[in-house]
């Protein structure tokens, strides 16, 4: 679809946002002379990594931008008229009614403190001339609409008795409500698990297709892109590096940046081989149960929740197995079991051959020493008192190396890591990207036998998750250990594991060769996961 | 929410038997006959002899503490050494105006705190932000007895506005009660709006950024719906547990502008009662606000669901 | 100039030197000061502000100056050694609460909200009543009535802390416990407690002078602002100025901690933003 349509429903002419104030001395614009339109019915990406400036051209056209960060210049006309010249009781008449918008955090995005039915009624009242008995018969409709069991019940109910997903349908009933021609979607699945993910985006596709709503999708993940979207532009650092359609874009990239960012799709050719079975058993679980204790009620403890049902899992040296699954199957609570940092109801885990439970002072430190673990979040696993360089060192504590060995060590690492001269930076000081890589270091600097990597990439942008994935297969290669990838992503999986174990609900339903089970998966839940990865569907388009 | 309720109840049953138990031992912790101190060292022997028999104090102790216990709840709690009167009585008599007081000035000061503190998040950083802090830090500085010192010095003495010494009771006329109370009013409403306001004030600068006010924005309403609808009882909450804490801190801290103001309340009650070495009064004293604390953060509690649903949840 | 400074630049700029001058005064009034605080002399009651004495006399033709100086030290040191009694008993039992959980916690927050249960200045009351007026009584009575808050900051820092994942990788590491509260958790428990002690400290110096306005505080003749604030006032409307010097003297040294505790605590912010 070419941009010059009779009169585009949006259209961006030359917009610029700067910092303002305190923050602004010298810093370069955050979104600089970004211009392009959207059609009528027309779904749109605008694709970015953090810092791109997506969600601050997004909020700029409702003036919305957070405190503290100014258009300094630029148009936005909604339908020929310019939004920037509005006055504030004008600019609040366009705002749900003519253009609606979804946030990203499930749950901060609706008040905790109001019904979901006077929120869902406070757009209506506001710019529709509705009896209440109209508006609420509106609601319920809606709340249907988005597949909400008992919309009556719901209206009176709270936000916090509802899921991430749920509140995300929640939300979209709200905007949606008002049928608003233009529908602002700032990465609204981002923080939800795979499967909702799909069913609301889904949802959002085809209810804005039914209202002929035009669609801006803000995000970073190129799979939705390819999936629901016609027409995409690529921001990076504030600027417009290409605008196309989606096909041209992945298949074709002319910017370089836009095709580093396709090149960080995952690729067919599989990551890892499977180790030889002469390759000696590292971990060895059998029939693994897990349970929480329940919640404490009045008169005493509650009922225990079985968190992971009878397990079975070998992982042997040298090769890298992925655990796969949404949150609540089990696979964090099994990679922390197998560190031995949660306790088994039943069943055994064996290290190395030595039962996990029947271990010895002496060879529980060694234990420690020989199986790691990489964290998720890289926001909370560095201690933000620490340096790197001691956060690293900490891990060779009880090692038998004298100063000297040790330091020298931990510098190896770093430069492993290429983080050659941030040994002295304290973890604030450094990006998302870059605390992995410390996490990493932290985890090899004692040639571990074993690294448990839990959910390591998800918290980063694609391009970096590349790097880092890229890393970890180098490390693994030279090193030889074994390793247990815990994610919930399968693209992630394609490009890192040899063989993949799924679960679900805390058992394993499938597990295989990492090029079988996702050419032809046998379980239900394999196949509903992968059909919901857009990613892998994206790679495939690419060919 | 009936579970909430419920377990809300329980939990203050072990704070209050601790509480109870703190405050017998108190008194037993005093070295000497305990007969004696609480008869005062003019009673005679027949009364020392009663004292010792109600006492039971060749009992042991835990049984002594039931029957003090068993008195307490019954109403009877001694009686003065001072004054001969029920303790009882002594300290009801004087709630009342300890009471309206502290109730009036907590109002009047979270009224000013909740509506400050919101609207100096609202214009972070700008002329009007900067006065509210700094009133703020200012009043977090003064302490209350001299600020009532120096309102009693302007407008009682300098000024003659206003009456300060003594009081008369609203039996006999509600206008000069409240004449009288202008000052301690006030004096209290001011100190207390500091902490209030600044808590107010950050709890609201959270809300502001989260993305439920931005949607609220985004629906388009108006600036002063967004505020009062969406951001006030979100940023109320946390203010509304300070209040609680305010109140049972002010039912010690109000004995010094009791003590300024010359009025006839608990507090002044309880450090006359110190002074004269007046141990059943003391007893009394600390066990009546130690249990109006508890009611009164007990109420807080229940009233916080309806700022923040998610409590009841949990 | 908001700009160059931001909050933390106005919160140091008043605060050091207000904190700053009161040590200072402090300082000087251990070697020297203008006259003896307790000396009487009749022959000069209720002074005004002069030449002579800067902040007039008060009804016993004691210089203001001196007393107020003399009281500057006196309140500080109670202050002081109630913040130290208090962060130190409270630290170590909420990090006990906090790391153990379980019956310890549970018993030391039933404790703690019975103590709480107490209005503090009541509290306070009651622990002199039955110990007595002295130094020693008036730092025990105040830091019992603390102690608690201090517990509760602790639990609750080490409670937030415990959860975040740098504490298990300690674990996996092979730490002992004893390592992990020393090596990780005390030093991210240790700039929420250094700003807690310097509210407190604002605190003690509040209560200590109420108590003595009070008249169960430091007993007479030896001068603290609270004393000397409850003894001015039979004469409120001929010296006023007696009335107006020591609650200043308050003021000030209040306004200038909590000032600089809150540049404190927007200092050691780990995520400061520069």
């Amino acid at each position: 679809m070419i941009a010059a349509v009779a009169t585009p429903l949006l259209r961006f002419a030359g917009v610029r946002i700067e910092a303002v104030g305190r923050a602004r001395a010298g810093s370069p614009p955050l979104l600089d002379d970004l211009s392009f339109d959207v059609a009528p019915g027309e779904f749109v990406a605008v694709v970015g990594e953090s810092g791109s400036g997506k969600t601050l051209a997004a909020r700029s056209i409702l003036n919305l931008l957070p405190e503290g960060v100014r258009r300094v210049a630029g148009r936005i006309e909604l339908e020929g008229r310019d939004l920037t010249q509005l006055s504030g009781p004008d600019i609040r008449k366009v705002r749900g009614a003519q253009i609606g918008m979804v946030f990203q955090e499930p749950m901060v995005s609706l008040n905790p403190a109001m019904t979901i039915g006077r929120q869902l009624a406070e757009g209506l009242q506001l710019h529709r001339q509705w009896s209440s008995e109209e508006i609420r018969r509106q609601s319920v409709t809606m709340l249907e609409r988005v597949r909400i069991t008992n919309p009556l019940r719901c209206l009176s109910a709270y936000p916090h008795e509802f899921s991430g997903g749920m509140r995300q349908r929640i939300m979209l009933a709200a905007v949606l409500l008002l049928k608003p021609k233009l529908l602002i979607a700032d990465e609204p699945t981002t923080a939800l698990d795979t499967l909702s993910q799909r069913e609301v985006l889904e949802l959002l596709v085809e209810l804005a297709h039914d209202d002929g709503a035009a669609v801006l999708l803000i995000t970073h993940d190129l799979g939705l892109v390819a999936r629901y979207t016609e027409r995409a532009i690529v921001l990076e650092k504030g600027r417009l590096m290409e605008a196309g359609s989606t096909r041209q874009i992945l298949t074709d990239p002319r910017n370089p940046y836009t095709q580093r960012l396709v090149a960080s799709l995952p690729r067919c050719d599989a990551a890892g081989t499977a180790a030889p079975a002469s390759a000696p058993i590292v971990v060895e679980v059998r029939n693994a149960c897990i349970e929480y204790p329940g919640r404490p009620g009045l008169w005493g403890a509650g009922t225990p929740t079985q968190v992971v049902h009878g397990v079975d899992l070998d992982v042997r040296s040298g090769e890298i197995v992925a655990i796969v699954g949404a949150s609540g199957s089990g696979k964090t609570t099994l990679g922390r079991a197998i560190l031995d940092l949660k306790p088994l109801a039943a069943g055994s885990i064996r290290f190395d051959g030595i039962d996990l439970a029947q271990m010895t002072a002496a060879q529980r430190k060694q234990f420690r020493r020989a199986a790691q673990l990489v964290f998720q979040d890289p926001y909370s696993s560095l201690n933000p008192r620490m340096r790197v360089r001691d956060i690293v060192a900490a891990t060779l504590r009880h090692a038998h190396l004298d100063a000297a060995d040790r330091a020298a060590r931990v510098e190896a690492v770093l430069a492993q890591v290429g983080l050659a001269s941030f040994g002295d930076r304290f973890p604030h000081q450094m990006s998302g990207g870059q605390r992995q890589r410390v996490a990493i270091a932290r985890a090899v600097v004692s040639r571990p036998r074993l690294v448990v990597a839990d959910e390591p990439v998800s918290a980063l942008d694609m391009t970096i998750q590349q790097q880092v994935l890229a890393l970890f297969r180098k490390l693994q290669a030279q090193y030889g250990f074994a390793c247990l990838f815990i994610t919930h992503d399968l693209a992630v999986v394609r490009q890192i594991a040899a063989r993949v174990v799924v679960m679900s609900g805390g058992v394993v339903v499938e597990e295989g060769p990492v090029p079988s089970v996702f050419s032809d998966p046998r379980h239900k839940y394999t196949r509903e996961l992968l059909a919901a990865t857009p990613a892998l569907e994206a790679a495939a388009l690419m060919g | 929410m009936l579970s909430y309720i419920l377990k809300r109840l329980l939990l203050t049953v072990p704070t209050l038997s601790l509480v109870a138990v703190a405050v017998f031992l108190l008194i037993r912790l005093i070295p000497g006959d305990p007969a004696l101190v609480l008869l005062g060292e003019s009673a005679d022997a027949a009364s020392l002899a009663a004292m010792r028999a109600d006492l039971g104090l060749d009992h042991p102790l835990p049984v002594q503490f039931l029957s003090w216990l068993q008195h307490a709840l019954h109403g009877d709690l001694g009686r003065s050494i001072v004054s001969g009167e029920p303790v009882a009585a002594l300290i009801l008599q004087r709630f009342g105006l300890t009471a309206a007081v502290v109730l009036v000035a907590v109002t009047a000061a979270t009224v000013i705190a909740a509506s400050a503190g919101l609207i100096a998040a609202w214009r972070r950083n700008s002329a009007v932000d900067l006065a509210v802090v700094g009133a703020a830090t200012v009043v977090l500085a003064i302490p209350s007895f001299w600020l009532g010192m120096v309102l009693l010095l302007l407008f009682g003495l300098k000024l003659g506005w206003l009456p300060f010494v003594g009081y008369i009771p609203f039996s006999e006329s509600a206008v000069q009660a409240m004449l009288f109370l202008v000052m301690p009013v006030m004096t209290l409403t001011i100190t207390e709006s500091g902490v209030l306001t600044r808590m107010m004030r950050s709890s609201s600068i959270d809300v502001l950024q989260l993305d439920y006010v931005t949607h609220a924005r985004a629906k388009g309403l108006s600036e002063r719906a967004v505020l009062t609808r969406h951001v006030f009882p979100n940023a109320f909450a946390p203010t509304l547990t300070l209040v609680g804490l305010t109140l049972g801190h002010l039912l010690g801290g109000i004995a010094v502008i009791e003590t300024v103001f010359t009025l006839p309340g608990l507090g002044r009650l309880m450090v006359d009662s110190v002074l004269a070495r007046d141990y059943p009064v003391v007893q009394g004293c600390l066990l009546f606000t130690a249990v109006v604390y508890v009611v009164v953060n007990l109420v807080v509690d229940l009233c916080y669901p309806l700022f923040d649903p998610r409590v009841t949840a949990r | 100039m908001m700009d160059r400074f931001g909050h933390l630049g106005w919160n140091a700029l008043i605060g050091v030197p207000l904190v700053a001058g009161l040590l200072v005064i402090i300082g000087i009034g251990i070697i020297w000061m203008p006259y003896d605080p307790i000396a009487i002399d009749l022959a000069h009651p209720l002074g005004s502000p002069g030449l002579y004495h800067w902040f007039g006399t008060d009804e016993f033709g004691r210089d203001v100056l001196s007393r107020s100086m003399l009281g500057a030290r006196i309140s500080v040191l109670l202050a002081l050694a109630t913040v130290a009694v208090a962060i130190t008993l409270g630290a170590v039992l909420g990090l006990l609460a906090g790391y153990l959980r379980g019956w310890t916690d549970r018993l030391l927050m039933m404790i703690t909200d019975a103590v709480l249960a107490f209005p503090g200045i009541l509290l306070a009351l009651a622990l002199i009543a039955v110990l007595g007026s002295s130094d020693g009584s008036i730092v025990l009575a105040l830091s019992t009535a603390y102690t608690p808050s201090v517990v509760r900051v602790v639990r609750a820092t080490v409670l937030s802390i415990r959860e975040r994942e740098f504490i298990e990788a300690s674990r996996t590491a092979g730490d002992s416990p004893f390592e992990t509260i020393s090596r990780h958790i005390l030093p991210n428990v240790l700039p929420p407690v250094v700003v807690l002690a310097t509210s407190l400290f604002g605190w003690a110096m509040l209560s200590e002078s109420a108590l003595s306005f009070l008249g169960v505080g430091v007993p007479p003749p030896a001068p603290t602002w609270g004393n000397m604030l409850s003894e001015s006032r039979p004469y409120m409307d001929v010296a006023s100025w007696l009335s107006i010097v020591p609650g200043l003297c308050i003021a000030g040294t209040l306004l200038g901690v909590n000032l600089l505790g809150d540049a404190l605590r927007d200092w050691l912010d780990p995520r400061r933003q520069t």
